[in-house]
């Protein structure tokens, strides 16, 4: 028999959701949703409304920027496991980068604009979940830094 | 351990006929050498590196990257980057080198026995590591899980691409690659090598780590796997420096207390943690 994962045991056993309380995880599970992506198939487009985030369950995710008269320059890929996107928390609220499945991708969605509205109005769950996200844009930050030192790049005799 | 042969007189090279020379990526190319006298086999430990001389134009360490169990060709895989590279990729099969060693230490592959390994490399650094992983593929019933994570500049700078791919399609082995750079024509990971250590498929208390590229890729993968909990007494890292004679004798890289080329250049990383938080060094 298969058994499948509902989204609210997925949520709580998410290590991005740990240390939130069993209200809060249930709000949070409630703005959740499945969906699935084929390869090639844009998740969002840049400058679109950020009205989500995403938790990638299987697949992989391009973040990329479009080039015109070149191929589009990849900047990341989010996989299994990873938290995508921040856009919706910063005014505009628009997405900086396009992002595109490479392959067959299930991701979790979050409804933003409804958990928007309960951060603002819950300072305490503001924090705990700008924590969360704080900590996710530090692991990029450090990451995109690393990228850019060409690490590989020619060295000498 | 194996026995290794070293060479009569550390500091003569002996005469080694270059059988092939292949390009690997734009500046990466393969040297097979095979001995000139033909009096016995060369054997090595996997991390060990020789001195290669270009006759009139200079000596350099170079890492050992084919495959310990063959003794009649030593492999070596490096970059074009100086007078001495540059001169030897230039040579033809049948031109002459001279070769000393093998020196330094090696890999801890033996000690890895029953625990699970994890190889975390970057560009270049795959090939110190890949005889290591010939050893290990030859003996897999006496390890755990084996993971390989492997970071490139870009999809065309990947090392040894078929025999990733090959290793890939394993059963038995984790071959996770990314690059730094790529275009939408790719359809693999983009990012940091070290963000594939938080889902590499080891157990971190059980696990000896190997670690090879360029430092400060080295110093965030160390970070990584001691993050996973990977403790730094089985982690290892090949560290580079101004190696000469290979012996210990010169000092030019010495390191603290210690002579890459003869207490390396593979250490274990709790023998030399306070030094790679020392910048000057």
């Amino acid at each position: 028999m298969v058994q499948e994962i509902g989204l609210d045991q997925l949520i709580r056993e998410h290590p991005f959701f740990e240390g939130l309380d069993d209200a809060t995880l249930e709000l949070i599970a409630g703005c959740a949703a499945n969906e699935r992506f084929d390869a090639g198939q844009y998740v969002f487009r840049e400058g679109q409304p950020a009205d989500k985030f995403y938790m990638v369950r299987h697949g992989s995710v391009a973040l990329e920027v479009r080039a015109p008269g070149r191929d589009s320059i990849v900047l990341q890929t989010c996989d299994d496991g990873d938290v995508m996107g921040w856009s919706w928390l910063v005014p505009p609220f628009r997405w900086k980068w396009d992002a595109r499945a490479t392959r067959l991708s299930r991701l979790v969605s979050f409804d933003a604009i409804c958990l928007r509205g309960k951060l603002d109005a819950d300072p305490a769950l503001g924090y705990a979940m700008y924590k969360r996200f704080v900590r996710v844009i530090a692991e990029r930050l450090a990451n995109a830094r690393l990228q850019m030192l060409d690490l590989y790049g020619a060295g000498k005799e | 351990m194996k026995e290794m042969t070293a060479l009569k007189d550390p500091m003569v090279p002996a005469p080694f006929r270059i059988e092939r020379v292949r390009k690997e990526l734009s500046d990466t190319f393969t040297i097979d050498l095979v001995s000139a006298e033909r009096r016995r086999a060369f054997s090595f430990l996997p991390g060990q590196f020789n001195m290669l001389y270009v006759f009139g134009v200079g000596e350099i360490p170079i890492s050992i990257s084919g495959d310990p169990a063959d003794p009649e060709t030593i492999v070596h895989t490096t970059r074009a980057v100086g007078s001495v590279t540059n001169a030897m990729w230039k040579l033809g099969a049948g031109q002459t080198i001279g070769v000393r060693g093998p020196f330094g230490t090696s890999w801890p592959v033996e000690k890895a026995e029953g625990l699970d390994v994890v190889i975390v490399t970057g560009g270049i650094g795959l090939a110190p590591l890949r005889p290591a992983i010939y050893q290990i593929m030859s003996n897999r019933a006496a390890y755990g899980n084996v993971c390989i994570l492997y970071g490139a500049r870009t999809p065309e700078d990947i090392l040894f691409r078929k025999e990733l791919e090959k290793w890939r399609g394993q059963f038995d082995l984790q071959v996770d690659v990314t690059v730094d750079y790529a275009t939408g024509r790719w359809a693999g990971r983009v990012g940091v090598v070290t963000k594939l250590i938080g889902r590499g498929g080891f157990d971190p208390h059980q696990t000896v780590a190997l670690v090879c590229g360029p430092e400060i890729m080295m110093r965030f993968a160390v970070e990584a796997l001691a993050e996973r909990g990977v403790p730094n007494e089985r982690i290892y890292v090949s560290l580079e420096r101004n190696m000469k004679c290979g012996i210990g004798f010169c000092g030019h890289c010495q390191l603290g207390g210690d002579f890459v080329c003869k207490d390396g250049p593979v250490f274990g990383f709790d023998k030399i943690a306070h030094k790679f938080a020392i910048q000057e060094l």
